[in-house]
């Protein structure tokens, strides 16, 4: 059975698993990491998304054999060691204060898909508003929507 | 028929002071329990405040009051857990802390924070210091666990706070002992009872000495609501940490052991299930798999991933026997809905008639936790965990199908990702239980999101006919006509109320009929008022979505009220204020028009709509602005649904006595989400005896594009009412009314049918329903942002 290394976390991690298992499994059903979540499988809601290499992506979506040795993966689990300071990351801060989740299931992909949303901006030179917002596709059933939205902007500033 | 004009309505006195008084002075019976540590417990059901029916204000044509004044849903569920016996504990535990295990389930709601308050503002503690934890399945408690409704903090405020307040008093009496003081110079604050010369004691520290020797009933005395300091604050979920670092644990998150992961392969038909399987070998040599077995439903798989068990399961070649509903479609429902409907009884020709007649096509209720559930079967035994929100009734079904006793099974409550309605029902673990004692191994079962879609339960068709007659300036009659797809209530929730529904007014109701009669008010002075419901079972998997019939009534009778207003020449909102029966609700009416500048002058193309609601104890108004201008109506996002935007909704609620107002606009902030999907966006089409949407692609629930920018929720905080009504369900109905209006004034258009783009061209390719799982794709790398 093929190996699979990279890294998770900030942690190297090695798993033996056939190439077209989709990441999203390998992380948690194999590795135990269950942060990201499953909500549809096809890239569609957006409920695991997670960063690789620092950008927003999609695990269930992606085979493990596409994933390099290299490839930095992070979950909600990883974000807030991914800034300097330890604590939580800004916009994890920025959702507790705006008390964004309702049953939380959605959250973590919402999470990661705004900071990777409010990266994507700053780099293009773009105010983070409700039109950049907008193009966020995760959806949360529980319709916390407008939360996200304060939070973002919240978030954003402390970025 | 006498009509009147009608007169201006007179602000009158509430009788606000009078049941608060009454409050103060009622004690209470609790229980002390016989413990090593202090324990007390209190009944469900037993004690209420006062709970009286404002009067009507002085209208003409004053319509009688209808059943759900008097006694609505929130009142059966509540009576229904009278007779079981004194339950609900409180435990001071020698750590300091206090434990309470509630016996609901949290899909979100915040029930868990609520309840921490109420025992906090008792017991004068941080509500940090108090555990809440979601009981297992416990038999015994009968009705009392069971979460629907609304009506978690409605049945359970007082009995918590008395158990509490019987702790907080046995405990200030060990003190005193111990401290040689009497108890009245003794302050208690943060689990700390101190006394005037300084010393201290803690909770955890008088706990055993306060625990009562023998079981014995005890009076206590609340606490008065003017020296509140937790109840009517905000205050942040509890696991507001936990959710957003990924370390809340749902269901599929568990690590039992192994419990690996378990998905079914389910027919093209709705409810068709398997004759035969024509590969399983060849299946069962698949990578990662485990075990292949044919169950009720469909055939199981287990493996070490659910990606492999999915490719499995789109693997298998099986042979299907035809569904439920073989062949059928939205016109063939609907020709059946037509033939169940009620005649409408009084005579067209009073004064002016108008009519309407809307559609409402089928809806999902699936939560973005997909329904799942983790079975442990043993030879005598079994283990369940998952979101269930009738546990007790989830463990006597499973233990009938497994043929071993109701307490043989154990069921662990999770915490669900969701409910909406969808988690009144088990089904999850009614198959791992099954498919765990047919493979004869632990499983972890979870439906992929196009069961969930296509097979999982939906809010029922229904057709909603209304008829008003309009006599000059007043109302002589206005009757509904609801005609549904029949309703499934689950076990838990139809004994619940079939016991306690012979006490609505009219007595010896069905079960759908019972929720119809209970929850359905016409909320205006309206002459001759009556509503009917008529369901036709078709052998769907239904279930109480989230605010059950409210979101279709109350469309189509705020559209039939606009009409009213427009045959009289008078504004929708001033008939609204005008007509409507009680002080209490037209003073939420008015403050919503006043917060929302009802009025104002829109552009064309854009309008404002008003819509009321009374239900669960409360009241609810929502005045939304709706943009249906080309430029708005025709934006392109891929693969999504645009069409008219709502870009502004004041909403004004009177829930009663508020525990935390962050929690409750957090729950009005989900209902008007809810409700421009229900109106707007999201349907299921029926085709050839399936749905056709297979997942969020398919499904347009509300997105970031289509949520309002602007909401302004007001939470009333000096209600008449003197106890907690219900939230969880009272965002959607006044939203769907307040745009379906919106659309009429800024179109000219009255829809025939919701949501309104229900008939539009799809846009999107159906995925097949053979394979049934949708193959996950492949290019994720290219999507990267
Ligand atoms: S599960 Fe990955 S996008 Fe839905
Ligand atoms: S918080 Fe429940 S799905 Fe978003």
């Amino acid at each position: 059975m093929p190996n699979h290394t990279f890294r998770l976390n900030g942690e190297p991690v090695n798993v033996d698993v056939e190439d077209d298992v989709r990441l999203l499994w390998v992380i948690r059903d194999l590795l135990g990491v269950t942060g990201p979540k499953y909500g549809c499988g096809i890239n569609v809601c957006k409920a695991c998304t997670s960063h690789i290499n620092g950008k927003a992506f999609n695990p269930c979506s992606v085979p493990v054999g596409a994933i390099k040795p290299t490839d930095e993966v992070t979950t909600i689990e990883g974000l807030a060691a991914t800034e300097a300071g330890g604590g939580l990351h800004p916009m994890q801060q920025a959702w507790i204060d705006n008390d964004v989740a309702q049953c939380g299931y959605c959250q973590p992909g919402q999470i990661m898909a705004a900071v990777a949303k409010v990266r994507q901006c700053r780099a293009e030179g773009r105010e983070v508003d409700d039109a950049a917002i907008e193009e966020l596709r995760n959806i949360c059933r529980c319709g916390t929507y407008n939360r996200i939205r304060e939070a973002i902007k919240a978030g954003a500033e402390k970025m | 028929m006498p009509t009147h004009r009608a007169t201006t309505t007179r602000s009158r006195p509430t009788a606000e002071p009078a049941h608060r008084a009454d409050v103060k002075r009622r004690s209470f019976l609790g229980l002390l329990v016989a413990a090593p540590v202090l324990v007390t417990a209190a009944e469900i059901g037993r004690q209420t405040l006062v709970d009286s029916v404002p009067d009507a204000s002085a209208v003409a044509l004053p319509s009688a009051p209808q059943p759900a004044e008097l006694y609505d849903l929130l009142d059966v569920i509540r009576d229904s857990a009278r007779p079981t016996a004194n339950l609900i504990t409180v435990k001071v535990n020698k750590d300091g802390t206090v434990s309470f295990a509630l016996p609901r389930s949290d899909n979100g709601q915040g029930i868990i924070t609520s309840t921490q308050m109420i025992i906090a503002e008792e017991m004068n503690l941080d509500p940090d210091q108090v555990v809440v934890t979601l009981a297992d399945a416990r038999p015994e408690l009968v009705f009392n666990q069971l979460t629907g409704g609304s009506s978690t903090t409605f049945s359970t405020y007082t009995p918590i706070r008395v158990a509490a307040a019987l702790a907080q008093g046995r405990l200030l009496g060990a003190a005193a002992n111990e401290l040689d003081q009497d108890v009245s110079v003794l302050t208690s604050r943060q689990g700390l009872i101190t006394g005037p010369n300084g010393r201290s004691l803690p909770f955890g520290d008088l706990t055993a000495k306060a625990a009562a020797p023998v079981t014995e009933a005890a009076n206590v005395v609340l606490k008065q609501r003017e020296k509140f300091t937790v109840i009517g604050k905000n205050r942040t979920k509890s696991d507001a940490l936990a959710m957003v670092t990924g370390k809340k644990k749902f269901t599929t998150d568990l690590r039992i052991p192994d419990a690996l992961p378990t998905v079914i392969c389910r027919a093209p038909d709705l409810n068709g299930f398997p004759r035969s399987v024509g590969n399983l070998d060849a299946v069962r040599a698949m990578p990662g798999v485990t075990d292949v077995v044919k169950v009720g439903s469909g055939v199981a798989v287990r493996a070490k991933t659910y990606g492999q068990a999915i490719d499995a399961v789109d693997a298998l070649e099986v042979r299907w026997a035809a569904g439920t509903v073989p062949g059928a479609d939205d016109e063939s429902v609907l020709r059946k809905l037509r033939a169940a409907e009620l005649p409408l009884a009084v005579p067209k020709g009073v004064g002016t008639t108008l009519e309407s007649d809307t559609v409402f096509y089928f809806r999902s209720n699936s939560s973005l936790e997909t329904n799942c559930a983790i079975a442990d079967v043993r030879a005598n035994s079994a283990t369940i965990w998952g979101p269930a929100k009738s546990p007790i009734a989830a463990q006597n079904d499973i233990a009938r199908k497994l043929g071993i006793p109701q307490n043989a099974v154990t069921f662990h409550v999770m915490e669900g990702g969701g409910s909406f309605g969808r988690k009144l029902f088990y089904d999850a673990a009614l198959e791992a239980a099954e498919v765990s004692k047919a493979m004869g191994k632990p499983v972890k079962l979870m439906w992929t999101r196009a069961d969930d879609s296509r097979q999982g339960r939906v809010h029922p068709m229904a057709t909603t006919r209304v008829r008003a007659n309009v006599v000059g300036d007043a109302v002589a009659s206005f009757e509904i006509r609801h005609t549904s797809v029949a309703t499934e209530t689950n076990p838990g929730l139809s004994e619940a109320i079939t016991a306690s529904a012979q006490k609505a007014p009219g007595g010896n109701l069905t079960v759908s009929e019972s929720i119809w009669e209970t929850t359905q008010v016409t909320p205006y002075n309206v002459g001759v008022s009556t509503r009917f419901l008529s369901e036709v079972d078709m052998r769907f998997n239904t279930s109480s979505m989230r605010n059950i019939y409210s979101p279709d009534v109350a469309t189509a009778r705020e559209l039939m009220v606009d009409r009213i207003a427009a045959q009289m020449g008078k504004d929708p909102y001033e008939f609204r204020s005008e007509f409507t029966k009680l002080e209490r609700w037209k003073k939420v009416v008015d403050r919503a028009a006043k917060e929302a500048d009802w009025g104002k002058s829109m552009a064309d193309g854009t309008a404002q709509g008003i819509g009321m609601h009374v239900e669960y104890k409360g009241v609810a108004c929502a005045v939304v602005e709706l943009d249906c201008r080309p430029e708005t109506v025709n934006r392109q996002i891929r693969q999504a649904r645009t069409g008219p935007r709502v870009t502004k909704v004041t909403y004004v609620v009177d829930v009663g006595l508020v525990i935390n107002p962050r929690g409750v606009r957090a729950q009005m902030m989900g209902g008007i989400n809810d409700a421009l999907a229900m109106t707007l966006t999201s349907s299921l089409h029926l085709t050839d005896g399936h749905f056709v949407e297979a997942s969020w692609d398919n499904y347009f629930y509300t997105r970031q594009w289509n949520t309002p920018p602007e909401m302004n929720i007001i939470v009333v905080e000096d209600s008449d009412a003197p106890e907690p009504g219900g939230v969880g369900e009272f965002g959607i109905a006044a939203t769907c009314g307040a745009i379906a209006c919106a659309y009429v004034r800024a179109t000219g258009k009255t829809p025939t049918y919701f949501p309104l783009d229900h008939k539009d061209p799809l846009p999107f390719t159906p995925y097949p329903t053979s394979p049934p799982v949708p193959p996950s794709p492949t290019n994720g790398l290219e999507t990267t942002f």
